[in-house]
């Protein structure tokens, strides 16, 4: 392996290196600092001649009496079930103290794409316990399926909850109470020091430390990092689940760090900024990494992906939720009114959605009346939540009985079926169940969008018995 | 993609790598040539040519790939390859059938370097031909067919770029698609399998104006914003809006022989999804599988970004070669928004001078070129073909004052608009009404006069009026509420809500409303307009609206669409709504 000490131009995150052989493009290259510090680094672009050189660590420290050493291969990373149980830094190297990683196979950190054809198609409904999820926008097997956050809000509440309480009930009964388990693949980019605690004390303090692998780029990690920190916890995912058989949940957190390292990289490479200043290729360098979630025919595991991201100014026609939503199969949405109400989780399921819901749920996977109610529920609270505003106007007197209603289903619908805190677990039925409680304050030929037939079986007949009287 | 390979030009050596671009140094080549880079042999098109450096878009992964590396010319430009076998089949974005891929490469994932022609090559097919020994045929002119699948008869026709001439020798019987079927007698044999340039427009006699709908079997569509038979249009809306629902429906349902659906730079899952569904799926019109009529071309999301720019050229230039044979075409592209910015994002690797938000300036005339392939047209061969393109748009933020809208709504005669709003609270298609429009309303008229009922555009302006009453009044409402507006307004906004809840939502998901006849979408309409009509007598005759609305009969409306029976659904409907009304008064 040739050395080189040919730097001609640092700049920001980039280092250009004349060279006099051929470098492939993403090839891996290590950096000796003239202090004896060895950074790694990745071959942006590679000409005859010239190299641009994408360095991790960020190039402080380097000068032009740096050499340069090329590894002749792309960025691997070093997989085996060993590495549950496992916590390791941005770029895959342990820091927990443990032992040595012994590989049992090396995986290029690029994920080749997997042919549509290849693909099962994803329908095994998850029991997160939480309603909201559960109830009205359905997370399934292989699916990928993003909070959208704003700073403070608590998504990681929310996406700790899932971790710890999400089954697959068919299977929990089948194989005993662990079959369904997930192992849970932890990618943080950026994150502060006490959010990583957060999550550490949580997988520690459940157990669930043992069936995690976790890989942390913490907020003082360099930026650059977190462009293969994802890459590296996907491809162990991808590992785990079509290899190994496992079932995995990855939690990406927070992808709006992920996208400032790229912008980052952009400017230095001077390129043609796209919206707000994001590259022009974001979309695809984000569906790189989402769509790496699914399942693969004829394979056992799954890798069902729930990244995080926080909306810069909670708005989400920012480049980065929005990229995000055209990619990935919906979205679960956190408010900040809800939350400073105190609704926990502060999930706005109106501009949530699953796009997978429809063909996971119904009778045989979840119930029959599953899709009715949540189609219900939805119709009924945008129709509160439009009531909200007039009522402001013209005051609660001044509505019919029937906008009253709905006015008191909005309010309801928050504080029963949405707040439950984050230590409620419920099955699927329990929260069927509050959707039918809710619905029934409804005279029945309002509830146009369930069956019949439902309507009759379900229905609670008392209380319409009650407002039906006046 | 096609395997021919000419007289091949001078290789070159590749100078630099960066991401799918890839530039290469003495190489002898046209624009547009296609060459294999490295030496794995990724496949690549020349986008241009400076000086002795000519640059090279590459539909592969380029992961390695080094300077000094060859670069071989084909000397030939991007083409697929047609004939029997394109139907039932999914594609790449460079027509690489990708059950071919999956086989070859022995694994879930896309391996780099591994090519398959486009339609497969020892499968034989049963020619019956159609011409005897002495006819003499033209460019386009049909020889004969074969049953490529329960649905489709495939015409073999004469290329059109071959002279033709008169036969000497026709075969009948089993071949391949490369042994020859039919000689003329200037020496010239024709086989099954043409090969055509994707960024050509394939040849045709003429464009005429389009007077058939293409029925969508969706009710706001046929019902108020119809498309025709060769006719244009765009589906613009945020993410969760309904773009790809929408398509997958047409694609499902929409009156067309042949389907040729482009998932362009989207979800890996939505692809899935159709290849389970469509093969379990009876065609409407044949009780076939769907999957008999359809060609799926599917470059997701994180598959290579230029082979996400071929892939509406590949898709249009098959629909091209069905139209040819006299079909009705009708091809989806979701979302051209990926196509556009898979041409951004090549651009911006040239270096060249960008445009409006960065896209190159040449977006809308490529843009105009893909659409104007669409249309009625006369074939060269005398027959008449149609080709129907729908293109989805992903404006980001969901904003449409952006450039590829912008510059879609430009070329298009339909405009769906899909609204956030109406998706939040679960109205599906959350096509917005007010501001979609089709300028083929008028022009097909007289078909749905015709062929559904002679009141069709009559009815159709009711529910126009009664929608756009319906807006006005909501904005009172909303500064005084619904009590404050005259019993009449009340009313109206009444029959309102019934258009929207009952006639403009149609659940995609549920058996019996997923497709809705052109019958079953007018019933429904002149059943909410007969409600309409009894109400207001009743309201003339005194009765006060509370009772009026509060019939039994009247929530019902909003079951019509989900009937096993929904013929004498509605009869009943419609006698129990008069027999209620009049009883008040
Ligand atoms: N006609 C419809 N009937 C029922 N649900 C629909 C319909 N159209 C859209 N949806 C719902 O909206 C979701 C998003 O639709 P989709 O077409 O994937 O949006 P887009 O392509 O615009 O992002 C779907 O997953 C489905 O739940
Ligand atoms: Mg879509």
């Amino acid at each position: 392996m040739k050395e080189y000490q040919t730097i001609s131009e640092i700049s920001g995150p980039l280092v250009f290196a004349e060279v006099d052989e051929p470098i492939g493009y993403d090839e891996i290259v290590e950096i000796e600092t003239p202090e004896g510090e060895t950074l790694r680094g990745q071959v942006l672009e590679s000409t005859d001649g010239v190299v641009a050189i994408q360095v991790f660590e960020g190039t402080t420290g380097i000068d032009k009496n740096a050499s340069v050493r090329f590894l002749g291969e792309t960025m691997k990373m070093p997989v085996t079930e060993d590495l549950l149980g496992r916590v390791l830094d941005g770029s895959g190297q342990p820091i927990d103290g443990g032992p040595e990683i012994v590989p049992d196979e090396r995986h290029d950190i690029v994920g080749a794409a997997i042919n549509p054809y290849s693909r099962e198609y994803p329908e095994e409904f998850i029991q997160t316990g939480v309603s909201a999820v559960d109830g009205m926008n359905t997370l399934v097997r292989g699916q990928k399926l993003p909070i959208f956050s704003g700073s403070g809000l608590p998504h990681n509440d929310l996406a700790l909850q899932i971790a710890r309480q999400a089954t697959v009930p068919e299977e929990a009964t089948d194989e005993g109470e662990d079959g369904s388990e997930f192992a849970v693949i932890f990618g943080a980019m950026g994150i502060t020091a006490e959010e990583a605690n957060e999550f550490m004390d949580d997988f520690e303090r459940t157990g669930a430390l043992e069936r995690s692998v976790v890989f942390m780029n913490l907020a003082d990690d360099p930026a650059v990092e977190r462009t293969v920190t994802p890459r590296m916890a996907l491809t162990t995912a991808e590992y785990l689940a079509f290899e190994k058989g496992y079932h995995v949940l990855v939690i990406l957190t927070d992808m709006t760090n992920y996208c400032e390292a790229l912008r980052e990289i952009g400017a230095a490479r001077e390129e043609v900024p796209g919206r707000r200043g994001y590259p022009g290729y974001m979309y695809t360098d984000l569906a790189q990494l989402y769509e790496r979630a699914g399942r693969i025919k004829g394979r056992e595991g799954s890798v069902t992906q729930i990244p995080i991201l926080t909306m810069p100014g909670d708005d989400d026609t920012h480049p980065i939720p929005d990229l995000t939503g055209y990619i990935t199969e919906g979205q679960i949405m956190m408010d900040r009114d809800l939350n400073s109400q105190g609704v926990q989780p502060p999930v706005n399921v109106l501009p949530s959605l699953s796009r997978l819901m429809d063909d996971g749920i119904g009778e045989g996977l979840t119930r029959a009346d599953h899709a009715d109610i949540s189609d219900q529920m939805y119709a009924a609270y945008a129709e509160g939540e439009d009531l909200r505003d007039l009522v402001n106007i013209v005051g609660r007197e001044a509505l019919s009985e029937r906008d009253n209603k709905y006015l008191d289903f909005a309010d309801r619908f928050e504080a029963e079926f949405v707040d439950q805190g984050y230590d409620t677990d419920r099955s699927i039925d329990e929260t069927v169940e509050i959707g039918w409680d809710l619905l029934s304050e409804f005279p029945k030929e309002e509830l146009n969008r369930i069956d019949e037939e439902l309507i009759e079986e379900h229905y609670r007949e008392e209380t319409e018995e009650e407002v039906t009287a006046d | 993609m096609s395997q021919t390979q000419q007289t091949v030009r001078e290789d070159g050596i590749i100078a630099s790598v960066s991401g799918p671009v890839v530039s290469a140094r003495d190489l002898d080549a046209r624009m547009n040539d296609v060459v294999y880079v490295g030496d794995e042999g990724l496949m690549g098109e020349v986008i241009e040519i400076e000086g002795d450096i000519t640059t090279i878009q590459v539909y592969e992964e380029t992961s390695g790939v080094a300077p000094g590396e060859p670069v071989e010319n084909t000397g030939d430009p991007l083409t697929v390859d047609l004939g029997p076998g394109l139907l039932d089949t999914i594609y790449d974005g460079v027509q690489r059938p990708l059950d071919v891929l999956e086989d070859k490469m022995g694994s879930p994932y896309l391996d780099r370097g591994v090519d398959a022609p486009g339609i497969e090559l020892d499968e034989k097919w049963e020619f019956v031909p159609e011409v005897v020994e002495g006819d003499a045929v033209e460019p386009g002119d049909v020889l004969g067919v074969v049953e490529e699948t329960v649905t489709i008869d495939h015409k073999v026709m004469v290329p059109p770029d071959v002279e033709g001439g008169e036969i000497t020798e026709i075969k009948s019987g089993s071949y391949t698609v490369t042994e020859p079927i039919a000689t003329l007698d200037n020496g010239e044999e024709i086989t099954m399998r043409q090969e055509w340039p994707v960024r050509e427009a394939r040849p045709s006699e003429t464009k005429m104006t389009p007077r058939t709908p293409l029925v969508s079997g969706q009710r706001i569509l046929d019902g108020l914003f119809p498309i025709a038979k060769g006719g244009t249009a765009a589906i613009p809306g945020p993410f969760g809006s309904g773009k790809t629902v929408t398509q997958h429906s047409l694609a499902k349902f929409a009156d067309a022989d042949i389907i040729i659906y482009v998932g362009c730079g989207e979800r890996g899952n939505e692809m899935t999804e159709v290849i389970d569904d469509f093969p379990e799926l009876e065609d409407p019109s044949t009780g076939n599988p769907l999957m008999a009529r359809t060609s799926l071309i599917a470059n997701t999301s994180n598959m290579p970004v230029a082979a996400r720019e071929s892939c509406v050229y590949t898709g249009i230039t098959i629909a091209e070669f069905y139209r040819d044979m006299g079909y009705d075409v009708a091809l989806m592209a979701d979302s051209t928004s990926r196509w556009a910015e898979a041409m951004r994002e090549i651009s911006s690797r040239l270096e060249e001078m960008p445009g409006e938000e960065g896209y190159p300036a040449y977006l809308s005339a490529r843009l105009s070129e893909f659409y104007e392939r669409a249309g009625a047209f006369e074939n060269i061969n005398g027959t008449e073909g149609t080709i129907s393109a729908i293109g989805a748009v992903s404006p980001p933020g969901g904003d449409f004052s952006e450039p590829v809208t912008q510059n879609t709504l430009r070329i298009v005669k339909t405009f769906w608009a899909l609204d956030a709003d109406l998706a939040e609270r679960r109205h599906f298609p959350a096509i917005n009404w007010n501001e979609s429009y089709s300028l083929y309303k008028e022009q097909l008229d007289p078909w749905f006069q015709e062929n559904v009922d002679p009141e069709w555009p009559d009815e159709r302006q009711w529910a126009v009026d009664v929608l756009d009453e319906e807006g006005e009044l909501q904005e009172i409402v909303q500064l005084v509420g619904k009590d404050a507006l005259p019993e009449d307004q009340q009313l109206t906004l009444e029959v309102a809500s019934y258009l929207k809840e009952a006639y403009l939502q149609q659940n995609a998901f549920n058996p019996n409303d997923m497709y809705c006849s052109p019958e079953k979408t007018f019933t429904m309409l002149t059943t909410i307009h007969h409600f309409n009509d009894e109400a207001f007598q009743a309201l003339e005759a005194g009765v006060p609206v509370e009772e009026i609305i509060d019939i039994d009969a009247a929530p019902r409306l909003n079951r019509m669409a989900v009937q096993d029976d929904w013929k004498e659904y509605m009869a009943d409907l419609r006698d129990d709504i008069q027999a209620q009304m009049r009883e008040l008064y």
